[in-house]
């Protein structure tokens, strides 16, 4: 590297680094701070504190079940979906791939506005459950999900695998689940891993819906303790930051850099 | 100190505990084409980029022309590069690929002469009618033949190619290096190739370079790098050898019946294994023979037949298809050698 | 090509009508995706799009949509929405663009690279209320910055919070998130570029400056500009951050319709939420247009390789 390049390199990565890092050092100055503000010191007060939120613990626990559930949709609907297609209807592939990039076009909060009506009807009808927010999710994360499946599915050659477990006699149910998932594995971890995400970053959808997910929790936190709220926010940074390192190494890097969306 | 074009002067580099090249010695002559061959992890790529400017060394000189270029910047030395592959800037078209070497500054052309040289060079490389596509329009034997425009665009000094055939179909390959040749007899630029195929190096280079771990085996013609391999490695890397079991006796062993001479470089007695080339062995049908044909393999115009010994071991007999027509699997046969002067190890 | 699975048993079938259906019997497999999607995606799209020409009675109407471009406050919040995201895709493009390139001249698969990469996809992800706590933290009241600003100019606009609740201080936290999806987005184009380029022009002769003119900057450009579409198009769409930081405010669009919505789910204006939601719809769709001829043209070059 010639010193010139060293000098971009550093100024850059210094000037950007701090950007942002500074807000999440922020944080952790923030959430540290005695309550009382003319007190002086440091304290893990506002940290001891997360655990005994009400609302917390059970919307963490409602996200969880929400990304459980995206997950589940995921695995039995959209991923055997794909596949099916990719195999059997290739010229059913241009609309389905359309369909799964409709979200990138349609924000988030237009999606709220046309389901609306319908989840009224629901929740009168049926019941004022969770579980719809669930399926909206998923369908935000359909253009994240659709794109590594189909990379994957692209490279690895999947006519060939089904036709040759199909020539040892594998019913087609045997071959999908046998075959072909276990060799789409890491791309569903990793759409996992989005899920997960996704759902705990969520905002704009459960909050005009009136859920009180992950996000509306620490947004209401924060117009009462904001030191907690702060606490809180980096926690769950720290928490998805940690998940994504664990990824296995090859397959994190590529999918995290196929985020192509808004 | 020699007197030749270009000089590498006891080159080293090392990656690690690996050392790339290991104190290599080099001489090339004005307007000379040589080829480094050798397996993967050589040196020879090494070297060629050092050449270029692109790899720095341990230590050595490089001089070109009798001046010392080794810390010279890539972009000072005056030399054309030819890639294996994805050289060609993907947003140009051919023409304006040849092209951009005279439009830097350092050999700033007026627009017209520009055009007129690059018209040249795309006709002196078959693809004037492609002068308007982008690389990606084209086959990878066409980029390569306009990568090479590219580098003849500015007159180069020297003319570096790092194994440009390789990524190439077969066919492709062999008329690709005919026309590289032709190119380069016609404009008599120095060149320096590197290759890890042998019939590539042998078929057009004035002297080809052997290398192995980082130092030069032999360097000399084709001709004499076939018949006459200095060291067993060459002697094993350039065409092929039959392994034969043979006892060294004053500088001649017996084998097939022959009294073959050893060449330098071989042991001088007690046992050893001599390299005798498939071309060198005769095959006759022969109900008292020493041998039995295992297969044949038709090449066209000659005829390879591979024959098992007495004690076991086999042969590859390489003949004119037509002497060979009556030798089929099970055959009994003679083997003679004939007599030319073979490396024992 | 038929690929019904019941094809291996070897037993033709009756007649060519059966024989039609169960080719066509591959199509249900298709059916319980698109029930879902229909109803969890295409409905709600197509309830948009038409609800914005409705009126109360569900008859086609105009009027609102008519109504809404013709407000100022609409306008206003349009406009604002369509500066804020202009802005922050600008600088979200080249400080990410810049880094992503600083990154590529470090060591790649390095410990520096890696965490880069996983903070830039979990900052990019990052939920618009942390967002806002996070700069709350920074320069709102007792900030880490402010407080600074306040010991040693407290008259500066830094010592106090007031900055944030402006578009521009929005667009700077806005650009908190844009960089990191630069990042992501970007490196990959930067990657792709082949070292033989650099190669091949230094040893034609020319300098690095040279090279980035002709070269490096021509070839990064249409990716470059693909990815500052998408930049756009997130900034464009973002509620969260807005929404938490100047909690009853309406200067932005996705704000609007939020207000439109909230006042009672799917109750008080309906039509309004959707004509705005359609403007949004449009924008967006024709910047995702440009960017997927754009990626088009890219990546004919990039299968050359």
């Amino acid at each position: 590297m010639t010193w010139k390049v060293k000098v971009w390199r550093y100024s850059i990565i210094g000037l950007v680094g701090f950007y942002l890092l500074m807000p999440l050092y922020s944080m952790l100055d923030f959430s540290t701070k005695p309550f009382a503000y003319f007190q002086k010191g440091r304290t893990l007060e506002a940290w001891k504190i997360i655990p005994s939120q009400p609302d917390l613990a059970i919307s963490i626990f409602r996200s969880l079940v929400s990304a459980a559930i995206v997950m589940t949709l995921i695995l039995i609907l959209i991923v055997p979906t794909v596949v099916w297609v990719h195999l059997k209807l290739p010229k059913l592939k241009r609309i389905v791939e359309l369909i799964c990039l409709i979200p990138l076009a349609i924000p988030a909060i237009v999606i709220v506005v046309g389901i609306a009506p319908l989840y009224r009807w629901i929740s009168i009808n049926i019941s004022e459950s969770p579980i719809t927010l669930s399926l909206v999710y998923s369908m935000l994360i359909l253009p994240y999900t659709y794109r590594s499946l189909s990379a994957a599915l692209d490279a690895a050659d999947i006519h060939t695998l089904a036709e040759a477990a199909r020539t040892l006699g594998a019913s087609t149910f045997r071959m999908m689940a046998g075959v072909i998932m276990p060799t789409l594995r890491t791309g569903i971890l990793n759409g996992s891993f989005i899920a997960i995400a996704l759902v705990l970053g969520e905002f704009t959808i459960s909050n005009l819906l009136n859920f009180k997910t992950f996000q509306v929790v620490i947004a209401q936190i924060g117009r009462t303790n904001g030191n907690v709220a702060v606490a809180v926010s980096l926690a769950s940074i720290l928490f998805v930051l940690l998940l994504l390192l664990l990824i296995p190494q090859k397959n994190r890097q590529k999918e995290v850099l196929d985020v192509d969306v808004a | 100190m020699s007197s030749a074009y270009v000089q590498l002067v006891d080159i080293a580099k090392h990656f690690g505990p690996v050392k790339a090249l290991d104190g290599l010695t080099l001489d090339i002559a004005k307007g000379e084409f040589v080829a480094l061959l050798g397996p993967s992890g050589c040196g020879k790529t090494t070297a060629l980029r050092a050449l270029a400017g692109l790899q720095e060394l341990d230590r050595g000189r490089i001089i070109v022309d009798g001046k010392d270029i080794t810390f010279t910047a890539p972009n000072k030395r005056n030399m054309g590069m030819v890639f294996q592959a994805y050289s060609l800037f993907p947003h140009m078209t051919a023409r304006e690929n040849v092209e951009y070497g005279l439009k830097l500054k350092a050999h700033k052309t007026s627009s017209d002469n520009r055009a007129n040289r690059a018209g040249e060079l795309l006709e002196l490389v078959g693809l004037s009618s492609h002068a308007n596509h982008y690389p990606h329009q084209m086959s990878g034997g066409q980029q390569q033949r306009i990568a090479l425009a590219r580098a003849l665009a500015i007159s180069p000094q020297v003319l570096l190619l790092d194994e440009p055939l390789s990524a190439l179909d077969a066919k492709v390959r062999t008329q690709l290096r005919e026309e590289i040749r032709r190119i380069q007899l016609e404009l008599g630029t120095t060149t320096l190739f590197v290759t890890h195929d042998q019939e590539e190096a042998l078929g057009i280079a004035d002297r080809v370079g052997v290398m192995r771990n980082g130092l030069l085996e032999q360097i000399a013609t084709p001709a004499e790098l076939y018949d006459r391999p200095a060291t067993s490695f060459v002697a094993e890397f350039v065409g092929l050898t039959n392994q034969i079991k043979v006892e060294v006796l004053n500088g001649s062993i017996n084998a097939f019946g022959s009294n073959l001479d050893t060449l330098p470089g071989s042991i001088k007695s007690g046992s050893g294994v001599a390299l005798i080339r498939p071309e060198s062995l005769t095959v006759k049908k022969d109900n008292g023979g020493n041998g039995k044909v295992i297969s044949t393999s038709f090449l066209g115009s000659i005829c390879r037949v591979t024959v098992s010994l007495e004690d076991g071991s086999r042969i590859s007999a390489q003949m004119e298809s037509y002497d060979a027509s009556n030798l089929t699997p099970g055959t009994h046969v003679k083997i003679t050698a004939d007599k030319v002067a073979v490396f024992v190890k | 090509m038929s690929n019904n699975p019941n094809r291996g048993t070897g037993v033709t079938l009756s007649s060519a009508g059966s024989r039609y259906w169960k080719s066509k019997s591959a199509y249900l497999g298709v059916i319980p995706f698109l029930v879902f999607t229909g109803i969890f995606l295409l409905y709600p799209t197509w309830n948009v799009v038409t609800g914005a020409f409705q009126d109360d009675k569900g008859q086609f109407d105009t009027a609102k949509v008519k109504e809404l471009a013709a407000s100022p406050i609409v306008r206003n919040a349009f406009y604002n929405s369509l500066e804020i995201s202009f802005k922050t895709a600008i600088f979200g493009a080249i400080l990410g663009g810049l880094f992503a390139w600083a990154l590529t001249t470090g060591k790649p698969g390095g410990i520096f690279y890696k965490i880069s990469v996983a903070l830039s996809s979990v900052l990019a992800q990052f939920g618009g209320v942390m967002l806002t706590f996070a700069f709350l933290a920074t320069f709102g009241f007792n900030g880490v910055i402010s407080s600074i600003f306040v010991k040693l100019s407290p008259d500066s606009f830094l010592a106090q919070s007031a900055w944030l609740y402006t578009l521009n201080g929005l667009a700077v936290v806005y650009t908190f998130f844009q960089i990191p999806l630069m990042v992501l987005v970007f490196l990959p184009t930067i990657e792709n570029m082949k070292p033989q380029w650099r190669e091949a022009s230094d040893s034609l002769g020319g300098s690095a400056r040279e090279y980035w003119v002709r070269v490096g900057i021509p070839v990064l450009t249409p990716s470059f500009f693909g990815a500052m579409l998408l930049l756009f198009v997130n900034s464009f769409s973002a509620y969260a951050t807005a929404a938490t930081l100047v909690n009853m405010s309406d200067f932005l669009t996705p704000l609007q319709i939020g207000n439109a919505l909230s006042s009672e789910v799917g109750g008080a204006n309906p039509q309004e939420a959707k004509a705005l939601s359609l403007a949004m719809v449009i924008v967006v769709i024709i910047v995702m247009f440009i960017y997927a001829q754009i990626r088009r043209r890219v990546s004919r070059w990039e299968s050359s390789r």
